[in-house]
């Protein structure tokens, strides 16, 4: 262990009792000092100047007064739990798919990574000008095979909200599809063997052999991204621009829009808000990860 | 050649029910930008699912700069470059110094480090935004390519020393130990024994801040505003704040733009699902 040669190393310098540092833990702290650096200039001190500037309770007066943040916290929600859940519960379907040994499937597969390979601003403003009602291709399509106007797609804020998690699930979808796969690989095939002269059904083998062995990696899985989706700002911005009337921000774009408005205390205030969210999901994430 | 059975003809066509949906599914935003980019002006506003006369005029306008909107396209792509590369180095070096330090010298409050490491990984990248545009502001680095390439590494190296900590921990102690005893200092052993054996996690985490840096649009519009400063992804969302918008140049230089992260994502893809899935997500 490594731990065995700093302690030979002081047993050499022989000082008893004088806590003196070996040479590798000398390099270890210089070798460690610039992300320290990193870490204090750029998360710590940002992160405690951003709690000062919520401090004043009358800036969580007017987050409550404004009708913008509470339709952003349930937007969040919503994007949250029924957002994620359905495109978890599609990634674990599709893991399945793709873990079936065709040539086709396999480059199939490799298509299918294209989301999450290519940057999200291009593909978003892509979608974005296919829901146009004038010009874009769906409402385009729609008129020449029904003669009827389509619908002004993102001028709803129910459809413009699904038509975001629509693209927040196009864009991620291929990475925890992936993840989910991995889980799978590690399944032994010998128990679906097993299964198989036992007579089992699909629907047996994967509740009673593959769901009890993915469950914990699902579940990290689907908080994990619960975290990130907090955090995703541009299938939101970009395609909605939290528009029409502001009604389909969610927290993470609610904070630019407080900036942009000039009110950085309730750009802080409204992140605050969201912490008792987001601590829990993540001491639970440190806890899983750092065993 | 024999001939399918019909239940497997069944479990075939099954898998195909399943796989053209993905397929249309996964291509739809995409096709749409390249047949944009392919269409002359008139073509691209009338809908069709391919233009009359494909063209690839929309690229020599970019590639020339003739429009009001694309005149620092090159400057704007050299920013992109310049960052990312910037931006995936650092954090290498940062990543990796701080994972050696953590798994092989067993420094002091290692683990606290890379708690505090894995916490930051965890903070939703756009609550972070607003604190930090406002602390590049006291700094004095608002509108340079340092503030932009400085929140890259804060935002990459987390994830970075966290899958390389894994990584280093699985090499075998015994190495440093017969490095010591040839008489090997802390810095010999990082140069000659630990980097060559990491080399393939290595890659896998320069490949994820490149194209982390590359692909970052809320940090970019936040710290960059001048024209000739902003990268790529900002000059493409400008584009959307005039009315008359030209949405086959526009589509033409993202499409260009998402040229070179899918390129360097296939080419080092091998490094990528080994070495990310591997440490994305412990089961």
């Amino acid at each position: 262990m490594a731990i065995t040669i700093s302690a030979s190393d002081s047993a050499i310098s022989g000082t008893p009792g004088a806590p003196r540092l070996s040479t590798p833990q000398v390099w270890g702290i210089v070798l460690i000092a610039p992300y320290l650096l990193v870490f204090l200039a750029f998360v710590l001190y940002p992160v405690g100047y951003g709690f000062w500037l919520a401090r004043h309770p009358a800036s969580y007066v007017a987050l409550y007064h404004d009708p913008i943040f509470a339709r952003a916290a349930v937007n969040t929600l919503i994007f949250l739990v029924i957002g994620i859940n359905l495109k978890m519960l599609i990634a674990l379907f599709l893991s399945g798919f793709f873990v079936q040994q065709r040539t086709w499937i396999r480059w199939l597969s490799v298509i299918f990574i294209l989301p999450w390979a290519v940057p999200s601003i291009p593909t978003i403003l892509s979608v974005r000008f296919m829901l146009n009602p004038e010009w874009g291709m769906v409402n385009q399509l729609i008129f020449r095979f029904t003669g009827e106007d389509g619908p002004n797609w993102l001028n709803d804020p129910a459809v413009a909200l699904a038509m975001a998690i629509g693209v927040h699930i196009w864009k991620s979808l291929p990475f925890w599809t992936l993840i989910l796969m991995t889980g799978r690989l590690a399944i032994s095939l010998d128990l679906f063997e097993a299964s198989d002269v036992d007579g089992a059904n699909w629907w047996q083998k994967f509740r009673f052999i593959t769901w009890p062995s993915m469950r914990p990696l699902y579940l990290t899985c689907t908080l994990l991204s619960m975290i990130w989706t907090l955090g995703d700002f541009n299938s939101v911005y970009l395609l909605t621009g939290g528009g029409p009337a502001d009604l389909t921000h969610v927290l993470s774009t609610l904070g630019i829009r407080y900036l942009r408005l000039d009110e950085l205390n309730l750009a802080m205030a409204a992140i605050v808000c969201a912490m008792p969210l987001v601590l829990p999901l993540v001491y639970f994430m440190m806890k899983r990860l750092s065993r | 050649m024999k001939l399918p059975t019909l239940r497997e003809a069944a479990t075939e066509a099954r898998l195909l029910l399943i796989g053209i949906p993905v397929l249309i599914w996964t291509m739809i935003p995409i096709y749409h930008m390249f047949v944009f980019a392919i269409s002359p002006k008139e073509d691209a506003f009338s809908g069709k699912l391919w233009p009359d006369h494909p063209t690839l005029h929309n690229f020599a306008i970019v590639f020339y700069q003739q429009h009001y909107f694309l005149r620092d396209f090159w400057v704007q792509f050299g920013n992109s470059a310049l960052i990312a590369a910037s931006a995936g180095a650092l954090t290498l070096l940062i990543a990796t110094a701080a994972a050696f330090s953590i798994s092989r010298l067993r420094v002091p409050g290692g683990r606290i480090v890379l708690n505090l490491a894995l916490f930051t990984y965890f903070i939703p990248a756009a609550f972070l935004a607003v604190p930090m545009y406002r602390t590049m502001g006291n700094y004095g680095l608002l509108n340079t390519s340092w503030s932009l390439i400085l929140a890259m590494v804060t935002i990459a190296s987390p994830y970075a020393i966290w899958v390389l900590k894994q990584a280093s921990d699985k090499l075998p102690v015994e190495l440093d130990e017969a490095a010591v005893m040839d008489g090997a200092t802390s810095l010999q052993i990082f140069r000659l024994v630990y980097l060559p054996l990491m080399m393939p996690s290595l890659v896998a985490i320069g490949t994820y801040a490149v194209l982390l840096a590359w692909n970052e649009y809320l940090y970019a519009f936040l710290l960059l505003s001048n024209d000739r400063d902003i990268t790529l992804p900002v000059a493409l969302g400008n584009f959307l704040s005039a009315d008359d918008s030209p949405w086959e140049l526009l589509m033409t230089t993202g499409f260009i733009y998402a040229l070179p992260p899918a390129a360097i994502y296939y080419a080092f893809r091998r490094y990528m699902v080994g070495g990310l899935t591997a440490g994305a997500v412990k089961s």
